[in-house]
Order: structure tokens, then C-alpha cells, then sequence
């Protein structure tokens, strides 16, 4: 007996130039809304990008992106819509604003359907957003999926940078190449997690402001692009991603 | 359609086998689907008549259909999965992403949606027969 399904992802993945997975050890950092404001980013710099919300318990990025009725395409398998500009996937499509209660074989088994249904476009670049941790969907992700690389988000609190470390450790073992850590919510001027981040021997590539103004841009693309985060993400994207 | 992409991750591990076994020329291989994914067999048998390769030209494609078994977690009731039950958008989610199940159905006794699928969730690979 044999699941079918994991032979074919890479297949699937094969026109895509970069896959970017947006992950933290830690919840409510602000993965999805970095995830979402740098796939948007990517965009508008003329490149080809995909969102892919992997987070399929608690998924925002459709929320952050006012992604509404849109439903994919059944060709040959699933073809995601676009979505502001984004080729743009997520199980929102198929279980609406309900409550979704998987556990984590559930989590596995839809994570791999969906990479082996899912026929992407060419494109530049993927940018994935995660669940909080080293769970199902991280293990599966790397296990599956060749040339993913990981942007890690943390906050300027110790007890996220603890989970961020713990992160980097696995996925130093798994072989999974990290860009870097970015500082979120910074109300600061501190640099003790830049200090920390350089002393595990990776990129600290910005520290991104509290921006108040970010919840009123929540569901509108043009006003996260005008946000302090997307300026330095913006910065990230030049600097760094391309 | 999304059978195509079914079929394609069929035929893709298929071949895989077929080469680590070296076999020649495949005769035959079975395939099981579990009803909760609700997979058209005539879309699936033709796709995979498309799809596959030489050392497959004759290959018989053998499906079987495997009945659905949920189980509760909470009461450890056990039903079968009724597709005639549901609404057709739902039956739709279900058959592209069998987990969203979790989604629209209840246990049917106490009402948890915390049950497990222990038989028939979707597409398997059985056995592949042919010659070296
Ligand atoms: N730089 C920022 N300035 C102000 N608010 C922010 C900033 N970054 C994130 N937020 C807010 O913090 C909250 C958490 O962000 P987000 O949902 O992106 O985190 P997450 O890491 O994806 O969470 P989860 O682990 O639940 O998936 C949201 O309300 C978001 O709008
Ligand atoms: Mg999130
Ligand atoms: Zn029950």
C-alpha cells in the first residue's frame, strides 16, 4: 500500500522560481501579515507570485488580503485564482469561515493533497504562510518539497526569539536553507535579538515598526502596501529576496 | 477534473515502483478509493489510460472502492460516510480536500466533529504486478 500523492509535488512545484516559507516558532507574531504584505510586495515589483496559506486552522491571509468569492478553477486539478495580483490558495475555498478541527494526521493529509492537486502557474516566486511551531505542516513541508527556503519571523520578546532558536535548530537539521530573521513590532530601539540572530550565524534582515495604522489596512492591498511594514519589507525585498 | 491530478500522482508512483522493482512491462495495478473523496471512476479510468507510459501499454487498472468509516473520538460511535447527506457544495469541498469533512460533519450521536476516518479517506496505491 501506497499514498500516491507525495510523488507527484514536485511536479506541481517545478515553474515555481523561488518557494519562500514564512515561519516562527512562535504564534501571533506576524507571520501571515508579513507573508501576505511581502507576496503583495513581490507583485507589484513585476515579479510572478503565489500566496499559499498553509495554516489551515486558523487561516488570516484571505482576511488580510480582502479576498472575496473567489474560488479556483477545476482543470486538471485545482488552478488557484488570482487574488489581487496573487495567485492566491487556501483551504478557505473549501471549508468557508467555519470552524476547521483537524488534528495533526488531518493536517498532514490536507497539507498533502493540496501540493498534489494544486497546479501553480510559472512563477517567480511562492510565498507561504505557516502555522505557529515545528508541527505537521513545517515536518511535512520540508520532508516533501525540495528548494524551500524560510524567512523566520520573530518579536523583540525573548520568549519568541527562544522558539525561534528551537526552529532554526530543526531546520539546521533538516537541511532547509533559512534567509534570515526578521524583528517584528519593534517599540524600541534595543538590538539585542539582531545581537542574538548574528550570533547564530544568520541574516538579521530588518526590524519592522509597531505600525497602529496596520489594522485599519486589514482586507484593503493598496493600504498595506502604504504601511510602515511594508516599507521595510519593500527594503527586504531589494536588499535580499531578489 | 481534478481526477487528472489523481491519476498523474497514480501513474508517477507507479512508475516509481515499477522502476525500484525493475519490471519490464507492468500488467496490472490496483488502486483503491475510499468513497469519501467521491472520485468519478470514468474520469479516473480514462485519465489514467492517458497518462500511461510505455512499459504501462498493458497495463488493466484494477479500482476497487473502499466504504467510508468514521469513528468518533468523544462516544466512540462508528458510522459509515452517506454521501446522499449532504448539500452538493459540500460534497464538492469534501471531495477536493477529503479533511474539510471535519468541517460539515458531526457524529451523528453526540455531535463531535472530532472523529477519525479509519477506512476509505481516499486514493491508494495496492499493488503493482508485472514482469522483469
Ligand atoms: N508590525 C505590526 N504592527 C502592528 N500590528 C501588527 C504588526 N505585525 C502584526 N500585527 C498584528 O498582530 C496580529 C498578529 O499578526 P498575524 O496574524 O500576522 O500573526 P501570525 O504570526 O500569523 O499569527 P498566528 O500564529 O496566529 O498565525 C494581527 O492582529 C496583526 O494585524
Ligand atoms: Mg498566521
Ligand atoms: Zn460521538
Amino acid at each position: 500500500m501506497v499514498d500516491p500523492r507525495a510523488s507527484v509535488i514536485n511536479e506541481r512545484l517545478k515553474r515555481i522560481g523561488r518557494i519562500i516559507v514564512v515561519s516562527s516558532g512562535k504564534g501571533g507574531v506576524g507571520k501571515s501579515l508579513v507573508a501576505t504584505t511581502l507576496a503583495l510586495t513581490l507583485s507589484r515589483q513585476g515579479c510572478k507570485v503565489g500566496l499559499f496559506d498553509l495554516d489551515f486552522t486558523s487561516p488570516s491571509t484571505h482576511i488580510i488580503l480582502g479576498a472575496k468569492d473567489a474560488q479556483p478553477k477545476e482543470e486538471k486539478g485545482i488552478v488557484p485564482p488570482v487574488v489581487k495580483g496573487l495567485a492566491y490558495m487556501t483551504l478557505v475555498y473549501y471549508s468557508g469561515d467555519q470552524a476547521t478541527p483537524l488534528r495533526g494526521a488531518d493536517v498532514s493529509n490536507a497539507l498533502i493533497e493540496l501540493l498534489s492537486v494544486t497546479q501553480w502557474s510559472e512563477l517567480d516566486f511562492l510565498v507561504v504562510d505557516m502555522p505557529p511551531g515545528i508541527g505537521d505542516a513545517l515536518l511535512d513541508l520540508v520532508r516533501l518539497v525540495r528548494n524551500i527556503e524560510f524567512l523566520i519571523v520573530t518579536t523583540p520578546s525573548l520568549l519568541a526569539f527562544e522558539t525561534v532558536k528551537k526552529q532554526v535548530t530543526l531546520l539546521r537539521d533538516v537541511k532547509a536553507p533559512i534567509i534570515g530573521v526578521v524583528e517584528n513590532m519593534k517599540m524600541n530601539i534595543a538590538k539585542n535579538i539582531e545581537q542574538k540572530t548574528k550570533k547564530l550565524g544568520l541574516r538579521f534582515l530588518a526590524e519592522i515598526p509597531y505600525d497602529p495604522k496596520v489594522e485599519e489596512a486589514i482586507g484593503d492591498d493598496n493600504k498595506i502596501l502604504n504601511t510602515a511594514i511594508a516599507q521595510k519589507i519593500e527594503e527586504i525585498c531589494r536588499t535580499t529576496i531578489r | 477534473m481534478h481526477e487528472w491530478a489523481l491519476a498523474e500522482a497514480v501513474i508517477a508512483a507507479a512508475t516509481r515502483i515499477a522502476e525500484k522493482e525493475k519490471l519490464k512491462e507492468v500488467k496490472e495495478v490496483t488502486i483503491d478509493i475510499g468513497e469519501l473523496q467521491q472520485v468519478e471512476r470514468d474520469i479516473f479510468q480514462f485519465a489514467l489510460s492517458q497518462l500511461k507510459p510505455v512499459s504501462f501499454k498493458n497495463a488493466k487498472f484494477q479500482i476497487t472502492t473502499a466504504k467510508t468509516e468514521l469513528r468518533c473520538r468523544v462516544c466512540e460511535h462508528t458510522w459509515l460516510f452517506r454521501k446522499q447527506k449532504l448539500d452538493e457544495n459540500t460534497a464538492e469541498a469534501i471531495h477536493f480536500v477529503p479533511e474539510v469533512a471535519h468541517v460539515y460533519i458531526k457524529c451523528p450521536k453526540c455531535a463531535s466533529p472530532d472523529f477519525e476516518v479509519t477506512k476509505g479517506r481516499g486514493v491508494w496505491l495496492e499493488s503493482i504486478k508485472g514482469a522483469k
